[in-house]
């Protein structure tokens, strides 16, 4: 077992207090900066898409996670980052203003969804927040001047540094960057005043406002932020996709996310990582099953969902706190390890309780 | 009658019989959010398995539709029993949230399992009203809307009778105001929770069977519970009158935005009208007060 003996203040600041932990992150940094000269360019495709859904899914994870406020409408700010990135490259606009703008402007929608949105909570701003996504689903499809309407518009090519984003390393390094960029400073920010205000938040707003928390401006700040880093993955996902079209913006990219976070464990920046990696390998894993199912099971459309909602049941109903605390328990068995006792994370009995005048 | 007033009152008139559909899907999500809390976000999916099993029944095996309706509902209904019992039933006490999480799962799950077993294609059965109109005057009314509209009307009364003259409604009333002390007075809370989610089910199965003959038997036909969410937010969240009145209001207002609004506005006009009176009103047109409680 571990005890934390602390020295000097510093010690309880740093991010990775341990020898061993300092070592794992380094082999896995040292992995991820040689992946590009060892993985083929599918592979290496793959990975890039992987670590800009698992930004996204950071996003909802600020929102959702850390607020408590749910969203069930995500993939509209992801689709604002997008189009907003495509239109501005296409006015020739360099790259890293084009991705800042985008960001910003995803976060000035979240801005205007979240002001109005937080005088209501629960599941009424999950129907709000759905009901806004399709609202955007269906204007960027009908607003065919701006966005080139349902057949789509194209991403033009950026260069950043001379280096073409066309290139699967040059892009793959840029995403990597943004994402440990995002990580690094959200995982600041949550232990950050604003961040414990977020938790405040959501476990208890009367607690909030009594310690001194102005919770609608919170909410708000929330959203706000959520929304950028959302769109800054949606910036990044048009140069992945190459090709923008509205349907690539649907409900099922809001669940995707929903999903991701769900599953990875609400209220973690581990989880939301684990679960984006979880929810983006899923598609790769269903179609590898394919060939040993049945014919007519193999080709539907409806199996890729089925696997979605099943994993998702399991999740709510065996480990509602996830990848990351099945990570944590994993850690806390090896940690503790002849002295692990079966019950630490028994979950109590739980009763009804009514969640109607909140 | 002059050519306007007709017009306006047959797009009344179609507005009223789907707008009966979305108040049965809203009726069945207030009875399942009263009693258990969950907003059932399957319950589109229940609609759209139940209007593929009707298929099958009238179509595939050419069983009569007076036979196949009631066996549709009964499976329905038993499904969704042993849905409660078996998964529902185990999240009690936890927050809202994970109840909304689960019923998008087994949602998920339901879609793809049809989407698996009956294929991608959409399909039709007939009913006894099918391709039959009837004239009151100068209107032509499709003999389907007034089942519909029948169909409705019978079951929102004969509902509200048994929720509010019968003992057992009485009891699924308290128990849905507080479980534990509904349990305390001796109510078998559980066994009620799974009558409602069997009653959700059946009004599920009954909207897909009425809904399937207009539109067709197709998987996208869960979107109907999304029309149905507008239509209980603006109808006042948790009230069942609510329910009612805002489908009707819903397919009015589609209806009407189809003709008299610029563009393809009708498609959306319902989440226009969910985020305006979520915002502006959360509490609907008949909905109860909303007090904070510390």
């Amino acid at each position: 077992m571990r005890f934390a003996y602390d020295t000097s203040y510093r010690d309880s600041r740093r991010l990775l207090r341990w020898r061993a932990d300092r070592a794992a992150y380094a082999v896995l940094v040292l992995l991820l900066l040689a992946a590009p000269f060892v993985l083929p360019v599918f592979y290496l495709g793959e990975l890039t898409y992987l670590f800009i859904f698992a930004l996204a899914s950071l996003g909802l994870m600020v929102l959702t996670g850390y607020t408590g406020q749910v969203s069930l409408g995500h993939a509209a700010f992801i689709a604002i980052g997008a189009y907003a990135e495509a239109l501005l490259l296409a006015r020739g606009w360099p790259l890293p203003a084009s991705l800042a703008t985008a960001s910003l402007l995803a976060g000035a929608a979240g801005l205007a969804v979240g002001m109005p949105a937080i005088r209501v909570s629960g599941l009424y701003l999950a129907m709000v927040t759905m009901a806004f996504a399709i609202l955007v689903e269906h204007t960027l499809g009908h607003w065919s001047a701006l966005t080139g309407g349902f057949t789509g518009m194209a991403v033009p090519d950026a260069k950043l540094f001379g280096i073409s984003l066309t290139t699967p390393t040059g892009f793959y390094f840029l995403c990597l960057a943004v994402l440990a960029a995002v990580l690094l400073a959200l995982i600041n920010l949550m232990r950050a005043h604003l961040g414990r205000a977020f938790v405040g938040v959501r476990d208890s707003e009367a607690a909030a406002w009594g310690l001194g928390i102005h919770v609608p401006r919170v909410k708000v700040q929330a959203f706000a932020l959520s929304a950028a880093i959302t769109g800054l993955a949606g910036a990044l996902m048009a140069h992945q996709t190459k090709y923008l079209t509205p349907d690539g913006f649907g409900m099922m990219l809001s669940m995707q996310l929903v999903l991701a976070v769900v599953i990875g464990g609400l209220g973690s920046l581990r989880g939301a990582i684990l679960g984006a990696l979880l929810i983006g390998l899923l598609p790769a894993f269903i179609s590898h099953l394919k060939p040993i199912l049945p014919d007519r099971i193999a080709k539907q459309f409806g199996l890729e969902i089925f696997v979605y909602g099943a994993v998702l049941v399991g999740f709510v109903l065996f480990e509602p706190m996830g990848l990351a605390g099945r990570w944590q328990k994993l850690r806390a068995f090896f940690e503790s390890f002849p002295l692990y006792r079966r019950d630490t994370f028994r979950r109590a009995k739980t009763y009804m309780r009514s969640e109607r005048h909140r | 009658m002059d050519a306007q007033l007709v017009q306006l009152l047959q797009l009344a008139i179609n507005g009223i019989s789907v707008g009966a559909i979305y108040a049965l899907v809203a009726l069945g999500l207030t009875l399942t959010y009263k009693a258990t809390e969950v907003l059932n976000f399957a319950h589109g999916d229940l609609l759209m398995l139940a209007s593929f099993i009707g298929w099958g029944l009238i179509t595939a095996l050419a069983w009569p539709f007076w036979l196949a309706l009631p066996a549709t509902i009964a499976l329905v209904a038993a499904a969704t029993t042993l849905l409660e019992r078996g998964v529902m039933r185990r999240i009690a006490g936890q927050p809202q949230f994970a109840g909304v999480m689960l019923t998008i799962g087994l949602a998920f799950m339901i879609r793809g399992a049809v989407s698996m077993g009956f294929g991608p294609e959409s399909r039709k059965f007939e009913t006894p009203f099918s391709g039959h109109t009837t004239h009151f005057g100068p209107l032509v009314i499709a003999d389907l809307n007034l089942a519909i509209l029948g169909a409705v009307l019978a079951v929102t009364v004969a509902l509200f009778i048994f929720l509010a003259r019968t003992s057992l409604g009485v009891a699924i009333q308290a128990a849905s105001q507080d479980q534990l002390a509904a349990y305390l007075s001796g109510i078998r809370v559980k066994r009620l929770n799974s009558l409602v989610w069997a009653l959700a089910g059946a009004l599920a199965a009954l909207a897909g069977m009425l809904l399937a003959p207009i539109t067709l038997v197709d998987i996208s036909l869960w979107f109907v519970l999304l029309k149905s969410l507008a239509a209980l937010v603006l109808g006042g969240f948790g009230s069942a009158p609510g329910a009612i009145v805002g489908g009707l209001l819903i397919g009015l207002i589609e209806s009407f935005a189809g003709v008299y609004a610029p563009g393809s506005i009708k498609d959306v006009v319902a989440y226009i009208v969910l985020i305006v009176v979520l915002v502006v009103w959360p509490r609907g047109l008949l909905g109860e007060a909303h007090g904070k409680r510390v």
